[in-house]
């Protein structure tokens, strides 16, 4: 196990960063939607893991990709926000079956799945925006991006998840 | 001593967040309130040449619009030249020249955020700085901002910090340039006072208070103006002359005056 996910998460790391600067910073929907699909590494991390280690991991991931789309920290700040409160959102989520040792997300069920990745971008996005804004007279530019971003991002996340799902029979 | 251990132990994760969240915030509000100490910007070696590398490639299937924006500067500037009235060939003395000019590509675009960034293959190396201005064939598109080795961010027109001396052409008339964030073909003049007369569709180009741009580069023509709300001033929409959207060939303009300029004003700054 050991080797080989230090080796899956690095290679999804570099491809999801890849993927957002290259090709989805590009995409500009109807002129201004950029789906951020980086939030699926946040999805995708395996669950009972070190917290300290998910929590500067998801740090960096922000942090990179600010880096390439000149967003300042933005990023880095929305991302280890969700990384934070991941524990939390997948208690909501998935009631006490997350609290056993034996809990894998693939043993879910599709709402909850859904569920869960919908707030995970919901949350990532209400923090990414307001601080990008960053004022209260433009509430309604800052909900229309939210919406408008957020749905895109998840339509996108959703097609990724069925396309790269994971299945262990 | 024990129960702080305690504690650290018990809220390590709490603690490690908060760090990260307050690092990642001192980069955002240090830039908010410095205009060019930033950290984080994509003119560095690693995205510099990742982005590279990826314009290598998509270049190529542009180059054929990009031939034919080219010609057509070609024969804007051919049309001028054969026009002139001086018959013998101009000496130009490299002693008294203004203004020199850098050509460069962009590699990154962005128009989509409340503050865009671009980025483009030229750094230090090729002299460029901080602060010079950045035009296409058809209009200006913003301000040189952070530079490396070999590559630089230009802050775009499109940036809710931008803020740039503009006037209506052939008028002294002049306002600031600025964005309000809502669409990427049209910028915002103010400034105007009310008893100028203004027309749709009348020219607005660079105006001459800046060190930054040399006068008269176009920017856009006048879509809509109102009043502001204390009905002394015009607010004026501008529809810009660049496409925004697909932005390759572009010219750095480097003022050599300009450093006379600063030094001049910031003496006077002193003097009072």
């Amino acid at each position: 196990m050991g080797n080989n996910f230090y080796l899956t998460n690095a290679a999804r790391f570099v491809l999801l960063v890849l993927a957002q600067v290259l090709v989805f910073n590009n995409l500009n929907f109807f002129g201004s939607i950029n789906p951020m699909v980086y939030v699926l590494f946040l999805y995708w991390y395996p669950i009972k893991e070190n917290r300290a280690y998910f929590l500067i991991m998801s740090f960096l991931l922000g942090l990179f990709i600010d880096l390439f789309s000149d967003t300042l920290a933005l990023n880095a700040a929305a991302t280890v926000t969700i990384a934070y409160l991941r524990p939390t959102i997948m208690r909501f989520c998935f009631g006490v079956n997350y609290e056993f040792q034996s809990f894998k997300l693939s043993n879910t069920t599709n709402v909850q799945q859904i569920t869960f990745l919908a707030l995970l971008i919901l949350i990532h996005h209400i923090i990414f925006f307001s601080l990008e804004i960053f004022s209260l007279s433009n509430l309604l530019l800052i909900l229309k991006k939210i919406l408008t971003t957020g749905l895109a991002t998840f339509i996108v996340c959703l097609l990724f998840r069925t396309l790269f799902s994971v299945r262990k029979n | 001593m024990q129960q702080i251990i305690n504690f650290i132990i018990r809220y390590k994760n709490l603690l490690l967040y908060l760090l990260l969240l307050i690092i990642s915030l001192g980069f955002t509000i240090n830039a908010h309130s410095y205009h060019r100490s930033r950290f984080l910007n994509s003119a560095n070696w690693v995205s510099g040449s990742i982005f590279q590398t990826s314009d290598n490639i998509t270049t190529y299937f542009q180059l054929g619009a990009e031939n034919k924006k080219l010609l057509e500067e070609n024969r804007k500037l051919r049309l001028l030249l054969s026009n002139r009235q001086i018959k013998d060939t101009v000496a130009i003395d490299s002693a008294s020249l203004h203004y020199k000019i850098i050509a460069g590509r962009v590699i990154k675009n962005s128009y989509a955020n409340p503050r865009n960034y671009i980025t483009i293959d030229k750094g230090e190396d090729q002299g460029i700085g901080e602060d010079m201005g950045v035009i296409t064939a058809t209009g200006i598109l913003g301000i040189i901002e952070n530079t490396s080795a070999n590559f630089s961010t230009v802050q775009s027109i499109l940036n809710i910090k931008s803020n740039i001396n503009a006037k209506i052409k052939n008028t002294n008339h002049f306002g600031s340039l600025v964005w309000n964030a809502k669409d990427y073909n049209t910028v915002q003049l103010m400034d105007i006072p009310r008893l100028v007369q203004l027309n749709i569709g009348d020219t607005i180009v660079t105006g001459a208070m800046s060190s930054i741009f040399p006068e008269n580069i176009p920017i856009g023509v006048i879509k809509k103006f109102d009043l502001n709300v204390q009905k002394s001033f015009y607010s004026i929409d501008v529809a810009l002359f660049n496409d925004m959207t697909g932005i390759k060939n572009i010219y750095v303009i480097n003022n050599l005056e300009r450093p006379e300029i600063k030094a001049l004003e910031s003496e006077t700054k002193n003097g009072q």
